[in-house]
């Protein structure tokens, strides 16, 4: 998906030439509904030709995605669509390549691939949809299901403490990882662009509702009432300023990231962090991805874009290099070379 | 020093076999010997054949490492017992006298057999003393004392000077078989390219094992091998994994499309990994995944794409990848899968040989989910074979499993290298841009083989996946008759690939008492038994299968004309459960064997020779 690589479409493209004759068949009312057509919407303005897209999923509900854009698309099977994508992405650089996979897929099965994949900085765009909870088979317990929650498959609660996936990305050495709310589309296709715009691999977390098996996972900090308090929307170079009276900000203490009141206790903005997504050090973006409601508001919005060089170009830029120095010009050279002999 | 006078006898072929530590440099002594061999016109065949362990406690039989080479005027397997077996120490020795052939020579570094290294080999007396050694030829050399001494005086360090011993002893091979020297030294100095040096002290080490040789009253004749009767042309010495590589590469370059490799490194297979990693320079781009399912999904991914696709494995890996090969028949993607087999099941016997993953290959995923199988059956046939696997795979759009095994794989033989412009053309069915008619699943009436629209092709937007689709349109579909219509066509897909494959040949006469039946990396043993027994006036032919799935067109009328059939293989009768299934009108008798190691020539014709 190298940004300035990719053929641009010359006319200019809309939401419905990426919509698929395909019927969509999630439930009314799922999440996945809003970030399908917030895709449709951003890839006319991301501006490439409409066959250099290319959107590679698992298995799970999210995973039916790549059938309703009208552009190439693999349904993969479960857990390996970030390898799939990978070889999609290193044979072909001037492919914009989506991999869109649920939270079963991308955390449990496929969690190893998830992260050498970001590991390697592989050129992807990944949109995670984490709805806390095994849609498909209706109803089980996932790698990010809150403690103790009761499902289908742990009626006694679950006994397994969850993965925040903010903080995975960052441990995998992630330079792109962005969070999102599916009920706030133009925050979405603001990180979707920025996502495109980033080389190497992007992960993108959409807190997603699923209305049969886990509805209101999200509820406390995506209900739009109480969202302003509740919803740190990070911008870089801005300060973390949040609140519905815009005075609530983040400062850091001696024992991590406080919440504190502008006007209060001599609080000033001067003493509030300015985000800073580009900064290579990831301390603070894992302090970022780490708060969680009560005690702190949710971060939302790109928390960490740090450009770093892609495997794709680093393999492309080695193939240059042999091309260049290397004696082995074509098979026949490789056959001929070392000990030979005439009989 | 008067020079003796020495008995030359000649002989058809020699196997000699070099054994020793770990470390002993047994694999560069083999290599240097049939090297030197081969440039000197023999044919030849080798196999190195070493422990799992990287390296085992010294002195134990489970760290012992050694290489064996079949030199002669016409060599088809590395030969069933050794003729000279040179054993650097007592554990060596012990672990290889069984394959030494009675009557034939053993040389030993004496210097190695004392009391402390009898206890670890697990010998009660000294072999060399207690009389259990009479049928064999014994030649007691003080290799590593003299070696030493040698390259001490010529400035060595002593822990150096002690790595030379194996240049000794090949001194007193070298001597016995009469090798050319300057070719020998040639070997030594490129080897040693980089330290000019250590090279020169090498060879004098090795000229000492010689003149030792050459003076001791215990060997009293010379061997002369004669030169190999081979068509004219160039050749090289080739293991059969490196010849996989190539024949991909060649494909890759013939058929315009990029090679990609997503592989996880797997004893024996990992040498296809290694090798093709080296080669950037011809547009291969290879992945060392995180485990075998993402090698095999990158390169179903890299194959969507437009890139010719190879994942490389070993039985347990193919295990791993069963689900993704049945997303690459679903998809109807073309994906070139190496299976080197080696002892099974599970982590079995990595470092052994067998045929045992057959019927995985033929079915081992879920629903009705067929895929070309083929097998090479020597180390240089893996070249064609990985060639004409990977052009079947693009131009019949569907993954095809080569089979090889760890045998043939990490074994050697001359190989004669061809031009890759007079290898057969590749034509992978690319969808055109902007074609209006292009539709995901429209097929080829003769082939019903689909188009391959690459991502980025004007026009020819579509989705495929592990879903059942609908025929044509490509549309996600649970419709019976249409599922019923889809399983056929890959079926049937396949089944035609039989028109696009050479037809099965017969090595002896069309009719007969006996049809030996063969397939894989067996086929050099078969070959010679079946040929020894023509020669005694048997009605004997041999099959050897390369084509497995689908089968030669005319299988069955070659059946037809034989009174027995026998079906010989390594495993416990795969190929001929096999053939039950297709072919089920025949009675097939089955020879196998199951031990991790390849026929012996002899076996075989004792077993056919109780057919008859």
């Amino acid at each position: 998906m190298s940004y300035s690589m990719i053929e641009r479409s010359t006319v200019p493209l809309t939401k419905e030439d990426f919509a698929s004759d395909q019927m969509v068949r999630w439930c009314p009312g799922c999440g996945s509904h809003a970030i399908l057509a917030t895709l449709q919407s951003i890839f006319p303005r991301i501006g490439y030709k409409r066959e250099n897209f290319c959107v590679v999923s698992g298995i799970g509900c999210a995973s039916r995605f790549p059938y309703y854009v009208n552009t190439f698309g693999f349904h993969g099977i479960h857990g390996r669509a970030t390898p799939i994508a990978t070889g999609v992405s290193v044979s072909n650089r001037k492919l914009s390549v989506w991999v869109i996979a649920g939270d079963g897929d991308l955390m449990a099965i496929g969690g190893n691939h998830f992260l050498h994949t970001i590991r390697r900085n592989v050129d992807l765009n990944i949109l995670l949809f984490n709805n806390q909870i095994y849609g498909l088979t209706k109803g089980q317990y996932s790698p990010t299901t809150p403690f103790g929650q009761v499902t289908k498959t742990s009626p006694y609660g679950t006994i397994e403490k969850p993965f925040d996936v903010g903080k995975l990305v960052l441990a995998a050495q992630g330079n792109f990882y962005a969070r999102v709310v599916d009920n706030n589309t133009k925050l979405m296709g603001d990180v979707m662009y920025e996502a495109a715009k980033h080389d190497g691999t992007s992960v993108i977390e959409i807190l997603q509702n699923c209305v049969i098996f886990n509805d209101g996972a999200h509820k406390a900090i995506a209900d739009r009432a109480t969202a302003p308090d509740r919803q740190l929307i990070l911008k870089h170079g801005e300060p973390m300023i949040f609140g519905k009276d815009n005075n609530k900000g983040i400062r850091l203490g001696s024992r991590g990231l406080e919440v504190v009141t502008i006007g209060e206790n001599g609080i000033t903005e001067k003493d509030i962090l300015v985000h800073d997504a580009q900064q290579q050090d990831a301390g603070l973006h894992n302090m970022l991805a780490d708060m969680h409601w009560p005690d702190y508001p949710i971060a939302l919005g790109v928390i960490r874009s740090v450009p770093s060089p892609t495997y794709d170009e680093l393999l492309e830029k080695q193939m240059i290099d042999a091309k260049a120095t290397s004696n082995i010009k074509c098979v026949d050279d490789i056959l001929n070379s070392g000990d030979t002999w005439e009989i | 020093m008067t020079k003796k006078k020495f008995e030359v006898i000649e002989k058809e072929s020699v196997v000699v076999k070099f054994v020793g530590d770990c470390g002993d440099g047994m694999q560069l002594t083999g290599t240097l010997f049939s090297d030197t061999s081969a440039m000197s016109g023999n044919d030849l065949s080798t196999f190195p054949d070493y422990p799992a362990e990287i390296r085992a406690p010294r002195n134990t039989v489970a760290g012992v490492s050694g290489y064996q080479v079949h030199i002669g005027r016409e060599v088809r397997t590395i030969g069933d017992k050794c003729d000279m077996l040179v054993a650097m120490n007592p554990a060596s020795l012990k672990a290889n006298l069984q394959w030494v052939a009675l009557g034939g020579t053993i040389i030993v570094d004496v210097d190695a057999f004392v009391d402390k290294a009898f206890d670890k080999a697990g010998y009660a007396s000294n072999p060399l003393e207690d009389g259990s050694l009479s049928s064999y030829h014994i030649i007691q050399a003080p290799i590593s004392s003299q070696a030493k001494e040698i390259a001490i005086s010529l400035g060595m360090d002593i822990k150096d000077a002690d790595r030379t011993k194996n240049m000794y002893a090949l001194g007193i091979v070298a001597f016995i078989y009469d090798r050319d020297l300057k070719i020998l030294f040639k070997q030594i100095n490129d080897k040693f390219k980089k330290s000019p040096k250590v090279a020169e002290i090498n060879i004098e080490v090795l000229k000492a094992g010689y003149i030792y040789a050459e003076s001791i009253e215990a060997i009293e004749s010379r061997f002369h091998i004669p030169t190999a009767v081979l068509p004219k042309g160039k050749y090289r010495n080739i293991s059969g994994n490196i010849a996989t590589a190539w024949g991909l590469l060649a494909a890759s370059e013939r058929s315009g499309r990029p090679l990609f490799l997503g592989s996880y490194p797997i004893t024996p297979a990992t040498d296809i990994l290694v090798e093709l990693a080296r080669h950037k320079s011809l547009n291969a781009r290879v992945m060392q995944c995180e485990d075998e399912i993402a090698g095999i999904c990158s390169s179903i991914g890299a194959s969507y794409a437009g890139s010719m696709a190879v994942t490389s494995t070993s039985g347990p890996g193919l295990s791993l990848k069963s689900e993704a090969i049945g997303l690459a028949v679903m998809t109807e993607l073309p994906l070139v899968i190496i299976n080197v087999q080696r002892g099974g099941p599970s982590t079995g016997m990595p470092t052994k040989s067998e045929q045992a993953d057959l019927l995985q290959a033929l079915y081992g995923r879920n629903g009705s989910c067929p895929c070309i199988v083929t097998a090479a059956s020597s180390p240089s046939d893996c070249f064609e074979m990985a060639y004409n696997t990977a052009k079947l795979s693009l131009e019949h759009m569907t993954p095809a499993i080569l089979m090889t095994d760890g045998y043939i794989g990490q074994g050697t033989e001359l190989f004669r290298i061809p031009k890759v412009a007079d290898m057969p053309s590749i034509t992978p069915p690319l969808a055109k841009a902007k074609d209006p008619n292009y539709k995901p699943y429209r097929r080829d009436e003769k082939t019903l083989v689909r188009q391959w629209a690459l991502p980025g092709t004007e026009g020819l937007e579509h989705r495929v996946g592990g879903l059942e689709k609908t025929d044509i349109f490509g549309a996600v579909s649970t419709d019976p008759i249409n599922h019923d219509k889809m399983v056929s066509n890959r079926n049937e897909k396949v089944q035609r690939v039989a028109d696009y494959i050479p037809e099965q040949d017969i090595i002896g006469e069309d009719s007969g008492d006996v049809l030996v039946v063969s397939w894989g990396g067996t086929r050099g043993q078969v070959y010679d038994a079946v040929k020894n027994l023509q020669k005694q006036g048997k009605k004997i032919s041999l099959a050897h299968f390369k084509y497995i799935m689908p089968l030669p067109k005319n299988t069955a009328d070659i059946f037809a004309k034989f009174k027995k059939i026998v079906v010989c293989e390594l495993n416990d009768g795969q190929f001929a459960n096999y053939l039950r299934i297709v072919h089920p009108q025949f009675n097939y008798i089955k020879y196998n064997k199951i031990k991790g190691i390849p026929f012996t020539t002899t076996e075989l014709i004792n077993t056919f020779n109780q057919i008859f």
